[in-house]
């Protein structure tokens, strides 16, 4: 069984992993994922830029049914495990909407840092992995 | 060019079984027809809004070949505010003297779905579980109850009030009250929001016959008049739905700015209106946008809603007829329900929900995907 991720280019595959973003050369702001247009000025010439690590827990909440399928392509019924959702601010450049390993004991304002965790088992038995947010210290 | 309001009718909401989204639209314009005491061969145009029904003009097939323009709108959650401006904007030009604005809805249960790609998202996005509207309202409360010391009991006292008052209200979709503790002891949908505390995707329709104001008087011995209506997209900064990202600047969401925008237009302040009908996909976006369309500062509504000025005898008589948690969500025809109410109440024919004290100003506020807003003035 080989593990995948569930979408190219979204994350670096490593052990410490970085989600991938761009930056407009124009007016600096930092997007998530990555897009060929700047949604301020308009700008076409973009970056690819990867984000920090690290960052803080800006909003959450939890999904404790499973979502509408499709799109959701995760575990239904009994195999569905309520989770965390939420947006990290990361550093100073951008939020991020992100699935959070855990769905209690969470508040705003705590450390977060980046993790790759599995999301579902594939047609071809591979383990998809998705990018995830956990609380540290 | 003023414009007035002199017919508004409504098919129930609810669910309907094998009745049509356009059958409910007819039904609807018959009864705003006859309230402004028109035929629909009077009417000069029309602007119809849905999200399921791709061509609400089919209705002409129920209605009359009349051969008038009939123009589809689908513009998200403010479909019905937008199909109520472009009626209105078509008679300040002159085009036309009298109209009609109908939207009409027909959805299956369950939270709203899409292919997230039709919203500028990645496909990934859907596939982990993120493109679920609920979750956005669960976040926005989460974060606005941390900052601005917002209880959970508060959303629990909303929803039970829109329950209470969407009994009074023979239309509605849910006729039974609901105690707070059976609100706070359903099923978590979304921390903190459970699911009392949401509105449903539902079936409905509503339909409003407006003119020009000089000519309201024929019509109507109590015309209504539109002192603004204001459709506005977010701005980069918002808090948004469907976000896979924020910037680090924030900015306040379409709400605020078509809130502004029609107040201006109107010459009129938030202290000035009688009687307000807010969106509340769910108790917590009451609780939001009671703030966002300027009748409080952030954090006041704890004590607004422990005291009861929510209520329909309070100060500031907010979803009067249940709003969404009591009459759901068709899409294209909540901003008309939305309108229907206000209407009857600045008649002082609301009945049983009448709001007291002869309200002359009446306020209607519409937010959702894809982050777009919707707000009109209505006045004696």
């Amino acid at each position: 069984m080989a593990r995948v991720p569930v979408a190219e280019g979204v994350f670096t595959w490593s052990d410490d992993p970085q989600l991938i973003g761009s930056r407009c050369s124009a007016c600096g702001i930092v997007t998530f994922p990555v897009q060929d247009s700047c949604p301020r000025c308009g700008s076409t010439d973009m970056a690819e830029r990867l984000l920090p690590r690290r960052g803080r827990l800006w909003a959450w909440t939890t999904q404790e049914f499973p979502p509408p399928s499709p799109p959701y392509a995760g575990p239904t019924g009994d195999a569905f495990v309520p989770f965390g959702v939420g947006y990290v601010e990361l550093a100073g450049e951008v939020k991020v909407e992100t699935r959070l390993t855990e769905a209690n004991a969470l508040r705003i304002g705590m450390d977060m840092e980046l993790v790759l965790v599995p999301f579902r088992t594939d047609d071809g038995g591979n383990e998809v992995v998705t990018f995830a947010f956990r609380p540290v210290g | 060019m003023d414009v007035a309001i002199v017919g508004v009718g409504l098919h129930p909401f609810g669910r309907f079984g094998d009745v049509t989204g356009i059958e409910m639209g007819a039904i609807a314009i018959r009864r705003a027809l006859a309230d402004a005491g028109v035929e629909w061969r009077d009417i000069q145009f029309a602007f119809g809004g849905s999200y399921e029904i791709d061509n609400p003009d089919a209705v002409v097939a129920l209605m009359g070949l009349t051969g008038i323009p009939f123009t589809n709108v689908y513009n998200g959650c403010a479909t019905a505010a937008s199909v109520l401006t472009l009626a209105a904007n078509t008679i300040r030009l002159g085009e036309h003297e009298l109209g009609l604005a109908v939207g009409m809805d027909k959805h299956l249960p369950g939270a709203f779905s899409a292919d997230p790609r039709l919203y500028a998202c990645p496909s990934w996005y859907g596939e982990l579980g993120h493109f679920v509207t609920t979750k956005f309202f669960g976040m926005k409360i989460n974060k606005y109850m941390h900052d601005h010391g917002i209880s959970t009991s508060t959303l629990a006292r909303v929803a039970a009030k829109n329950y209470r008052n969407g009994a009074l209200n023979p239309n509605a979709f849910r006729r039974k009250p609901l105690s707070e503790e059976a609100i706070l002891a359903s099923r978590m949908l979304n921390h903190p929001l459970t699911q009392y505390m949401f509105c449903s995707p539902d079936e409905g329709a509503a339909a409003v016959v407006l003119c020009r104001a000089d000519q309201a008087p024929r019509y109507s011995a109590k015309p209504i008049y539109l002192r603004a209506s204001a459709v506005r997209t977010r701005r980069l900064g918002a808090f948004e739905v469907h976000s896979p990202w924020l910037p680090i600047e924030e900015t306040a969401g379409p709400t605020v700015d078509a809130s502004r925008a029609a107040f201006e237009t109107a010459g009129i302040g938030p202290e000035d209106v009688d009687v307000i009908q807010l969106q509340d996909t769910d108790a917590g976006a009451e609780v939001i946008h009671l703030a966002e369309n300027g009748f409080c500062a952030d954090g006041d509504q704890e004590t607004l809603v422990a005291d009861g000025e929510l209520e329909i005898g309070g100060r500031l008589p907010v979803n009067t007829d249940g709003g969404l948690i009591a009459n759901g969500e068709p899409i294209g025809a909540s901003g008309l329900r939305q309108v229907h109410e206000v209407v009857l109440q600045l008649r002082g024919q609301a009945g049983e929900r009448q709001v007291p004290g002869d309200p002359k100003v009446g306020y209607t506020q519409l937010y959702g995907a894809p982050g777009v807003a919707g707000v009109s003035i209505l006045s004696v």
